[in-house]
């Protein structure tokens, strides 16, 4: 493996006596896809939220290009960057108007000519016009995720990037984030859960159990360790012991 | 703190503005109706010239400035809760953006906001009413800015504490600033307050102001007793609410509510 652009050690969130995240440990190399599985509740966006800086671990620490997220934030987030499911942006804006100020807002230089790359690489030309309030399901997922390449990351975050998007959407988005890594060696940390896109995207896995980092390796490592003919059996079966439990 | 960041973060509302006639209502219907109501009870008032010398100069001289407050404070407030609507606040905090960065871009918002709705009503107030607040003299532009701080001061209370207790004390954002208006003593001196009621209006900033002005246009002088009080009151109480809504901040970070705001 490359070396780590992002080594995490220890860490743990509880909210009360509700421990969300504990003691986990991994590291993502550069140009590497990790992705990261687990069941609903098992601590996948928590853990996304501290690497942002947006919840504030209990104990451990995050290290991102060798610096201290504590210590650097400013420095690190402008080298980072994020796209999920859950949250938009501006409605009343239209889509190119929300990428110039996300541009404005990393200090982007020839913030143009990047807008109409982007654009280019998303196919979203005939909507870039278009208030973000009237864009389909789709067409806000890849806003989102065209916000999140604009500023030429070096460590992106995807919580569950394809979620809302019909197959060929989907399959292209694939396309876009493993060209985008080739060319300039972006490293991405990947939730979904679509155990086909999983495999297909992530060189390495870590998986993760109520809070707990139970597994990590490669796809095939992961199946082999739980003895199961693939990686949807093995989140079915964590899956169910966690309901259970 | 950088510039660009701040620069963003107006750029995208004064986007908004462009093409949203509810945000331009706020800044120019409402402050208008406003004008309207009092100004007729100002014209009502006038037949009592006598008893209330400068009647005129007093109530709608007060108004005016009262929306000074008014809207400094909800250029602050309401630009956040903007970002709450769009489910924005994680795509700002998730950037380099800082929340010393992200006030003074909700200050500067809302001088852009208080200069909008000022010159409205200044010249509603001259066409309609035919009184010219400027009268008042260069003395006002002192005041003006003791206001302006006092709203800023009031929003970022509001702001923490919607930051604090989520979407369900979004009402605040309206109604905060009313808790003040009695101790402002915008439409009246502070003599007609009872004695302990006088004391806490004493420690508000804007009461000062208030005082200040109707000493301006009684005696024609600036009090500089009242404008050293109201200068003094805005920079601790800004100082300490800047402070408390660093605090807050990094206790929704922590209890992981920062990121659930709004949802």
């Amino acid at each position: 493996m490359c070396a780590a652009i992002v080594e995490v050690k220890h860490l743990t969130k509880r909210f009360g006596d509700f421990t969300a995240v504990d003691d986990i440990s991994f590291d993502i190399g550069e140009g590497e896809i990790l992705g990261l599985l687990g069941p609903n509740g098992a601590g996948k966006t928590t853990t996304i939220q501290m690497l942002l800086d947006l919840v504030t671990p209990s104990s451990g620490s995050i290290h991102m290009f060798g610096l201290d997220l504590n210590a650097h934030r400013e420095t690190i987030l402008g080298r980072v960057n994020f796209s999920s499911t859950y949250i938009s942006m501006p409605f009343s804006l239209t889509v190119e108007e929300n990428l110039r100020v996300v541009a404005k807002l990393y200090g982007m230089n020839d913030v143009g000519r990047r807008i109409e790359e982007v654009v280019k690489i998303l196919e979203m030309e005939e909507f870039r016009h278009k208030v973000t309030r009237k864009l389909s399901s789709g067409q806000m997922t890849r806003l989102a995720l065209a916000k999140a390449i604009l500023t030429e990351p070096k460590i992106l975050f995807l919580d569950e990037p394809t979620a809302s998007l019909d197959p060929d959407i989907a399959h292209k988005i694939r396309g876009v984030l493993k060209e985008v890594r080739q060319s300039s060696g972006l490293s991405i940390l990947y939730t979904s859960h679509n155990m086909r896109e999983m495999e297909e995207m992530s060189d390495r896995i870590v998986f993760l159990q109520r809070g707990k980092l139970v597994a990590q390796g490669t796809a095939q490592e992961i199946v082999e360790k739980f003895g199961q003919q693939d990686l949807e059996e093995v989140f079915l079966k964590l899956a169910r012991e966690q309901v259970i439990r | 703190m950088k510039w660009h960041r701040i620069d963003a973060l107006i750029s995208r509302h004064l986007y908004l503005y462009k093409r949203s006639l509810p945000r331009l209502m706020e800044i120019f219907y409402w402050p208008f109706l406003d004008l309207v109501v009092w100004g007729f009870i100002t014209v009502y008032l006038m037949k009592f010239q006598g008893q209330i010398p400068g009647v005129v100069t007093f109530f709608l001289g007060a108004l005016i400035l009262w929306d000074v407050l008014f809207r400094a404070q909800q250029g602050i407030t309401i630009s956040f809760l903007e970002e709450i609507w769009a489910r924005n606040l994680m795509n700002l905090f998730a950037s380099p953006l800082k929340p010393s960065e992200f006030l003074v871009a909700t200050m500067a918002l809302s001088v852009f906001k208080v200069t909008a709705v000022s010159v409205v009503m200044v010249v509603a107030a001259l066409i309609f009413y035919d009184y010219n607040i400027f009268k008042i003299g260069l003395s006002l532009i002192p005041f003006v800015f003791n206001l302006l701080v006092s709203g800023w001061t009031i929003g970022v209370l509001t702001t923490s504490l919607i930051m604090r207790f989520g979407q369900e004390a979004e009402v605040l954002a309206w109604g905060m600033v009313f808790l003040f208006q009695p101790v402002s003593c915008v439409f009246y001196p502070i003599e007609v307050l009872p004695k302990w009621l006088q004391a806490v209006a004493w420690a508000n900033p804007a009461a000062h102001v208030f005082e200040g002005m109707r000493a301006v246009i009684s005696t024609g002088a600036v009090p500089p007793t009242h404008l050293a009080w109201a200068a003094g009151l805005n920079l601790l109480y800004l100082a300490l609410m800047v402070a408390w809504f660093h605090h807050t901040f990094a206790v929704c970070k922590d209890r992981g509510s920062l990121v659930r705001i709004g949802e």
